[in-house]
């Protein structure tokens, strides 16, 4: 397998538009007969399905969901980062390409993220021109706040809304785009397999989710654009519908998966409070500009009313241990410093897994109007969630899984291993490495999609032999085959077995959190392996799937889906066993500092796992990519 | 907590629905509304019946997915707030709860209680955007909006698009859907050069869809899960007859 990064030659922050210089571009007289499948309409999906259509190729837009809005990017909260330096706090390119490196742990590449830095100011310009309303000062000029792992302001937001108003402005583009005719939506279909003629993706094999029908679409090239995986946990801040089928599919067909075990856990999430939950709820970040966190000094106060306990015996831990960054830590840190205080015996709430996030100091120096204003729609959620009210107790927040850095491998032009497939946003695994900084997903998708995508698909077009072929052709045939052998194999299965999927899927669930989660064990990772090939047996004995396929099927699609995290689980912990450091969010309890903080191992690990798929009960091979550092000093990081 | 449903089975778009009865008696107070309907369906695939679909995402009142009739409200009978976000706690003991799926011809139902909402896609796809491309914008506090007008037009953007609006009116019509949208680009500089042929334009495609007028009622507004105010429609009204008559 070759994992050449093709990062261009030259001084870092030449290399984009070295690269954007000589990449070669397609006739525009000839855009429109070629056509590019967009599986995915979030922020990377829409943004892309939106510039490649203005551009003139024919666009064809796949998405789960009843319409592309309703991705889950709408779910965004706090904001998105860009290089402006409005708030003239010393900000710049180099400064968010450093905090990003750093943030991840030294583990992404430095040329794709000084890239996304660069980029990062025109997402901005972009979003601004589409008529997003950004909060503004009284000036009339767009306002920030901050964020973790960094320490100036350069976070743009709308109200506790930002993804919202960001996708609304990247779909409304594209429904431009689909009444100029360069893109044709197809909502509600499920990609259950990537084609490929010739060693290229040539198309995708869908499921219509209304009709049940098995659907092929052929394309010169293929773009996933299908988000992340964090739903494997199955209590999440992600939405219901998120997966990794079109990934892991993919994967099957000789994609590499990187990193796969890199996962973010967010620290404030509102705390599980019953076994029927969903989901989990997130708190967006920015409410640590103003919350503070703390939890009491002594056991006994835990479940005493928090607003009795007087302030000498209040422990702001994060204060205490990061002076410097104070509650602004990077999530990695915040998450696992929870954990610890928890695991002290000092967590609060029923459940004792909780910390305060505590809003009294911000309220008694702005009033509550301030903070109603920058947090409003937050603190309602909160409430309505709890039934306690936030303006006059403290929230109890706990870490809960919210995103994942790994995902399909990718180069420079953000093409796969497998030439003519595309991976953008949280689907692919660049830029983020080990740990993700707060507002910068938004950031990447959007810059994957305007601004990169548009290049360097352009080049793989324009530099490749593209054969004519149509949905004929007998690779189609076959692909469609094995899609409908693996539907009516559940559907099979699913007519005698019974345990329902939501039972398998909550064990996978709870295998995840045990063992994958915020603090990972050789021992726990060994039996995670084993316990995963267990399950997979009975599910394929046992699964209760009602209903038929040929119809509109929750049942059906979610089978579909646990199917693949039975397998996406083990390959998520092989990886664990394999990283033996902690860095970012992969923490490896072996592998820690006297004072508890992750401890990297860079002579043996400063590189990108990519898993290479072997088959179903067989184990994956594993390919590195080395990561060099040219511009950054490898350091021990450090939010002191 | 116990409940008596009476929830609207319909298999497909082409068959006939009917009201069926189910009965729950392990309701925690603490479940949303769409948990309590997970709850109801894993029971229901256990005892062999085909669960209930409807649909939904986020969970937390921001994608639109989700929406039902919950004893004749849409949304239910907390304001301000999606099926997703309603709590069981805001129902009595022992109470029966009727669920139905969006009633509007627009609405097609797909099945049970998932209905298909692509005609408000259309209604966006008609004009409810600023004609720019990718690339080659000034610097983004070049033009300078002011506050009052960005957060208001922030309150109209707000709008999820779940479709209650068109749901809880009497006459369907999606009138506040449409006025919301043109109300957020109208209040922004950026959205002013095609501020005439957006109302036109979507206008027309709302009536096209099947939608009813608007007679002023405001059960719209009031079905409203991000309260999108009822001005918004009187805005959309007289931007309508302006320029029609240029
Ligand atoms: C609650 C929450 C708050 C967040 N807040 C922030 C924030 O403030 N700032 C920030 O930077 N980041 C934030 N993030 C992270 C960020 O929202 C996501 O990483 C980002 O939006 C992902 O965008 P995407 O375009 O990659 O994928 P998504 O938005 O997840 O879109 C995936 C798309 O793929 C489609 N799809 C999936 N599978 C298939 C399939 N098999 N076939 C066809 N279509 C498929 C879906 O229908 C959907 O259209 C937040 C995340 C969460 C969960
Ligand atoms: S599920 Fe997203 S709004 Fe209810």
């Amino acid at each position: 397998m070759n994992l050449d990064s093709k990062s261009p030659s030259g001084p870092l922050e030449q290399k984009w538009s070295k690269h954007k210089g000589e990449v070669k571009i397609v006739n525009p007289a000839n855009k429109r007969h070629h056509r590019i499948i967009v599986v995915g309409t979030g922020l990377a999906g829409a943004s892309a399905a939106a510039s490649l259509g203005e551009l003139g190729y024919e666009v064809h837009s796949f998405c789960i969901h009843e319409s592309g809005r309703r991705a889950h990017s709408i779910a965004a909260q706090g904001g998105i980062n860009a290089a402006k330096n409005y708030s003239n706090d010393g900000d710049s390119v180099y400064r968010l390409f450093y905090d990003t490196i750093k943030g991840g742990d030294f583990r992404s590449r430095e040329a794709n993220v000084h890239r996304l830095a660069e980029v990062s100011v025109n997402i901005i310009d972009q979003c601004a021109a589409q008529g997003v309303p950004f909060a503004r000062e009284y000036s009339g000029e767009l306002a920030n706040r901050s964020f973790g792992g960094t320490q100036v302001s350069r976070t743009f937001y709308a109200r506790g809304q930002t993804g919202q108003q960001l996708l609304l402005g990247a779909y409304q583009a594209m429904m431009r785009q689909v009444n100029e005719g360069r893109v044709k939506l197809f909502a509600r279909r499920e990609m259950l397999d990537l084609v490929m003629i010739n060693g290229k993706a040539r198309g995708i094999i869908t499921r219509n989710l209304e009709t049940g029908a098995i659907e092929r679409h052929s394309a010169d090239a293929v773009v996933l654009a299908t988000g992340g995986y964090g739903r494997i946990f199955y209590l999440s801040t992600n939405a219901m519908n998120s997966n990794c089928t079109a990934i892991f599919r993919a994967y099957k067909r000789g994609a590499a998966f990187a990193n796969p075990c890199f996962t973010q856990i967010h620290p404030t999430c509102i705390p599980v409070s019953g076994g029927y939950q969903s989901k989990l709820t997130l708190m967006s970040e920015s409410l640590r500009n103003d919350g503070r966190v703390w939890v009491p000094k002594k056991k006994e106060d835990c479940k005493k009313n928090p607003n009795d306990i007087a302030d000498e015996d209040r422990d702001y831990y994060l204060e205490r241990r990061y002076p410097s960054f104070g509650n602004l830590v990077p999530r990695d840190v915040a998450s696992r410093a929870a954990k610890q205080v928890c695991d002290e015996g000092r967590g609060v709430g029923e459940s004792g897994l909780a910390v305060y996030l505590d809003f009294r100091d911000a309220i008694k120096r702005d009033g509550e109007p301030k903070v109603r204003e920058k947090y409003g729609n937050l603190f309602d959620m909160y409430h309505e969630i709890t039934d306690e009210n936030p303006y006059q107790v403290p929230m109890r927040i706990y870490p809960a899984v919210h995103y994942t850095m790994g995902g399909l491998w990718v180069d420079y032009n953000l093409m796969t291993t497998i030439p003519g497939l595309h991976a953008v946003g949280e689907a692919n695994f660049s830029d983020h490495g080990a740990n993700r900084l707060g507002a910068s997903a938004l950031m990447q998708g959007l810059a994957d999609g305007y601004f990169v995508l548009p290049y360097t698909i352009g080049h793989y077009i324009a530099s490749t032999k593209l054969d004519k072929v149509t949905t004929d052709a007998p690779e189609f045939a076959a692909a469609e085959a094995d899609v409908r052998a693996q539907i009516d194999g559940l559907m099979k299965i699913g007519s005698k077995g019974k345990k329902t999927v939501d039972e398998f899927y909550r064990e996978v669930g709870t295998m995840m959190w045990d063992n994958v989660g915020m603090s990972r064990t050789t021992k726990g990772l060994e039996e995670t392996i084993k316990n995963f090939q267990k399950l997979r047996a009975e599910f394929y004995e046992n699964v209760r799937i009602p209903g038929e396929s040929g119809e509109f099927n929750k049942q059906l699609e979610m089978a579909g889906r646990v199917a693949d995290f039975l397998e996406l689980g083990e390959l998520m912990a092989r990886d664990a066993l394999e990283r033996n450091e902690s860095c970012g969010g992969h923490f490896r309890e072996e592998m820690q500092t006297d004072e508890g903080e992750a401890k990297r191992d860079d002579d043996q690990f400063c590189h990108v796992s990519a898993w290479e798929y072997k088959g179903r009960e067989t184990a994956p091979v594993l390919h590195k990519e080395k990561l060099s550092f040219e511009s950054i000093h490898l350091a021990q990081r450090s939010y002191k | 907590m116990k409940l008596n449903l009476e929830i609207w089975r319909q298999k497909n778009p082409k068959t006939q629905g009917e009201f069926k009865k189910y009965s729950l008696d392990d309701v925690s107070p603490n479940m949303s509304f769409l948990e309590m309907l997970d709850h109801l369906n894993e029971k229901l695939i256990r005892d062999g019946i085909e669960p209930v679909e409807f649909d939904s995402d986020c969970r937390e009142g921001i994608c639109g997915s989700c929406g039902v009739i919950i004893n004749g409200q849409a949304h239910g009978p907390k304001v301000g707030v999606a099926t997703c976000q309603l709590y069981m706690r805001h129902f009595e003991d022992g109470a029966t709860v009727v669920v139905e799926p969006w009633r509007a011809k627009a609405f097609p139902v797909v099945k049970d209680l998932v209905v298909n909402r692509s005609a408000y896609d259309r209604i966006i796809q008609a004009g409810g955007y600023v004609s720019t491309k990718t690339g080659g914008h000034p610097d983004a506090n070049a033009i300078l909006v002011p506050k009052q007008d960005a957060d208001k037009a922030f309150e109209y953007a707000t709008c999820i698009g779940c479709g209650a609006c068109a749901a809880a009116c009497p006459n369907a019509s999606a009138s506040l859907f449409t006025a919301a949208k043109i109300s957020h680009l109208s209040l922004m500089p950026q959205g002013q050069p095609e501020k005439d042929a957006r109302v036109v334009n979507m206008v027309n495609q709302m009536d096209m869809e099947g939608f009813g007028n608007c007679s002023n009622i405001g059960e719209c507004s009031a079905a409203c899960p991000k309260q999108i105010p009822l001005e918004a429609i009187a805005s959309m009204k007289s931007d309508y007859i302006k320029a029609s008559l240029k």
